[in-house]
């Protein structure tokens, strides 16, 4: 029988690699996601957990040695945050290029210096390219779910993928979680039956040099793979909610039928907006959630629908890519790019470096939404002492 | 919704307090969340954490620091001379505090209720921390419980069982003891 038990997100995520039965995790702690590899290291300690542990000096190192298992092919999971992922960062591109399905679990923090463990997606987002999937989890319950959804696909499609969780808002609140029992997942998530496995007994190269002749169809390859695994997200979301009783898709609705308004979120600061669009609604203002629950692969051709003849859009970007925008807020600009009747899309960015942001943050942003004309390129929300609004030219506005 | 927030000392374990609290609503049913508000922590440095109770048969899903709470936990009275500690309490609302001294002696505004117990003491009593730094949080809950009727004692008890993995007996007898000891101020 499923369990309910009271947990935090990190937690969860262990119970996520030990319901999944990960065989190899290999870890570097480093805070907020220490309690993730702490508890699974206890877990497989003490048999619980029938894997191997492996210590490492680094995060390059955690990230080569799960390349390694998962080459060996052993179902292999691993979790970081903030500057450890930034560490990682020539290992994940080898697990992509190598076809390896890691999955991996970031506690998004914010980047130093300033040195922060807060809440900041700029980490995750900075690895939009190497070619693993990424998904961001809103809630306990999927900080768990999400990891066994990732190796569904990703052992289809050969290629790793990591779930997003936000610093101490999910990865240190505790709140109620499903565990599903054993058999269930078991039934959703088969044994990882690898094509190819290192095997001393029929020994072959891998990763070796490749010439002018094969590079770009290896390249090409793994583009085609991650379009596909856009359509096993969908099928395989759904066959979790009939095998495991919570359906999941890479987008999620909330509100939006007649939403003239329509605010884009992705990650736990999406659960004030949901409270946010419920007030806003009491008031009389017609406002939906889109929930952006994978990045990568991008749901172009979804939100283009979605979006389509809405009035105007807010992109909510917990992060920041300097010279342009918000992460998110560029992507959703470039998914409508060229439909019709796409609507004009506003990013704020918020809450970076683990900033509250509150319902009622939420709700201003709205009505700055509402009312204002140019959307510029970016618009910061909370600067202290600056209304919302574009960066101003003065450089003496912070002094 | 019921919003509470913690205040301790690092050590203390204001943020197991919250967890506790949290689980002890959850066994009998409720939706809950707990959270620490983290900084980098030290011994001795002031902790808050918090936790909010949805209404029989409703969830939650509000993420943010708790500013308005309808009570507070003070796991050591000496933080109320900061006042941050009482800020934006709801009034009638309960400050639970610990200290050896009569509510009346904290001098915290009327608009408040206000208990106190002898936390320190009755850890000690149960060999919970050291003289120096006392583990005073199941104590504080035992207080908190009999002031508010949030949840019941033995959901509490339940509680400690569940999320204090040391000395269970003890932490649950200095809930038991701070239950029956606490002394609940007067409206003013």
């Amino acid at each position: 029988m499923p369990e309910r038990l009271l947990l935090t997100g990190n937690h969860a995520a262990a119970y996520g690699a030990m319901l999944s039965r990960a065989e190899v995790i290999s870890a570097y702690p480093i805070t907020p996601q220490t309690m993730i590899v702490e508890l699974l290291s206890e877990l497989t300690a003490s048999g619980k957990l029938d894997a191997t542990f492996i210590t490492v000096e680094s995060e390059h190192s955690a990230m080569a040695a799960c390349v390694g298992a998962s080459a060996a092919g052993a179902r292999t999971y691993t979790a970081t945050s903030g500057q450890g992922l930034a560490l990682m960062h020539e290992m994940l591109h080898w697990a992509v290029g190598a076809r390896l399905p890691v999955v991996l679990t970031n506690v998004s923090r914010a980047m130093a210096p300033g040195w922060s463990i807060w809440a900041d997606q700029t980490d995750i987002l900075s690895q939009r390219d190497v070619g693993w999937m990424m998904l961001f989890a809103e809630s306990v319950q999927e900080a768990q779910d999400f990891i066994i959804w990732s190796y569904r696909v990703a052992e289809q499609v050969h290629l790793p993928a990591m779930v997003g969780m936000d610093a101490f808002i999910l990865s240190h609140t505790a709140e109620p979680l499903i565990v599903h029992d054993q058999s269930a997942v078991d039934a959703y998530l088969p044994k990882f039956e690898p094509i190819y496995a290192l095997d001393p007994e029929d020994p072959r190269a891998y990763g070796g040099l490749v010439n002018r002749d094969h590079y770009f169809e290896l390249r090409y390859k793994i583009f085609e793979a991650m379009d596909r695994a856009g359509e096993l997200l969908v099928a395989a979301g759904e066959e979790f909610g009939e095998v495991l009783g919570r359906r999941y898709a890479p987008l999620e609705g909330y509100l939006l039928d007649d939403a003239e308004y329509v605010i884009v979120s992705a990650g736990a600061l999406t659960s004030n907006v949901r409270q946010a669009v419920r007030d806003a609604r009491a008031r009389g203002i017609k406002v939906g959630l889109l929930r952006l629950v994978a990045f990568r692969p991008f749901p172009v051709a979804a939100m283009r629908r979605i979006l389509a003849g809405r009035r105007k859009v807010a992109v909510l970007d917990r992060n920041m890519g300097p010279g342009h925008s918000g992460i998110f807020a560029a992507e959703v600009r470039s998914a409508l790019f060229g439909s019709s009747s796409a609507p004009e899309v506003f990013d704020y960015v918020v809450g970076l470096g683990g900033r509250d942001v509150r319902v009622e943050t939420i709700l201003e942003v709205l009505d700055d939404l509402i009312t204002r004309d140019d959307p510029e390129m970016a618009l910061f929300v909370g600067v202290k002492g600056l209304p919302i609004g574009p960066i101003r030219k003065e450089a003496e506005v912070l002094r | 919704m019921i919003e509470l927030r913690f205040h301790g000392r690092g050590g203390q374990g204001a943020v197991v307090a919250s967890k506790t609290l949290a689980q002890a609503a959850f066994l009998s049913g409720r939706y809950v969340q707990s959270y620490p508000d983290y900084g980098v922590e030290r011994r001795g440095a002031p902790v808050v954490a918090f936790a909010r109770i949805a209404e029989e048969g409703d969830d939650l899903f509000v993420r943010q620091d708790i500013r308005e709470p309808h009570h507070l936990l003070v796991l050591d009275a000496t933080l109320l001379t900061n006042p941050a500690v009482l800020a934006g309490l709801q009034p009638g609302g309960w400050v639970v505090a610990n200290s050896p001294d009569s509510p009346a002696s904290l001098g915290i505004d009327g608009r408040f209720r206000v208990a106190t117990v002898d936390a320190s003491r009755i850890a000690l009593d149960h060999g919970l921390g050291s003289a120096a730094q006392p583990v005073v949080n199941t104590a504080i809950l035992g207080a908190f419980v009999r002031a508010t009727g949030v949840v019941t004692l033995r959901d509490l008890l339940a509680a400690i069982r569940h999320e204090v993995p040391v000395k269970a007996e003890e932490n649950q007898l200095a809930a038991s003891d701070a239950h029956e000891q606490v002394v609940l101020g007067v409206p003013v």
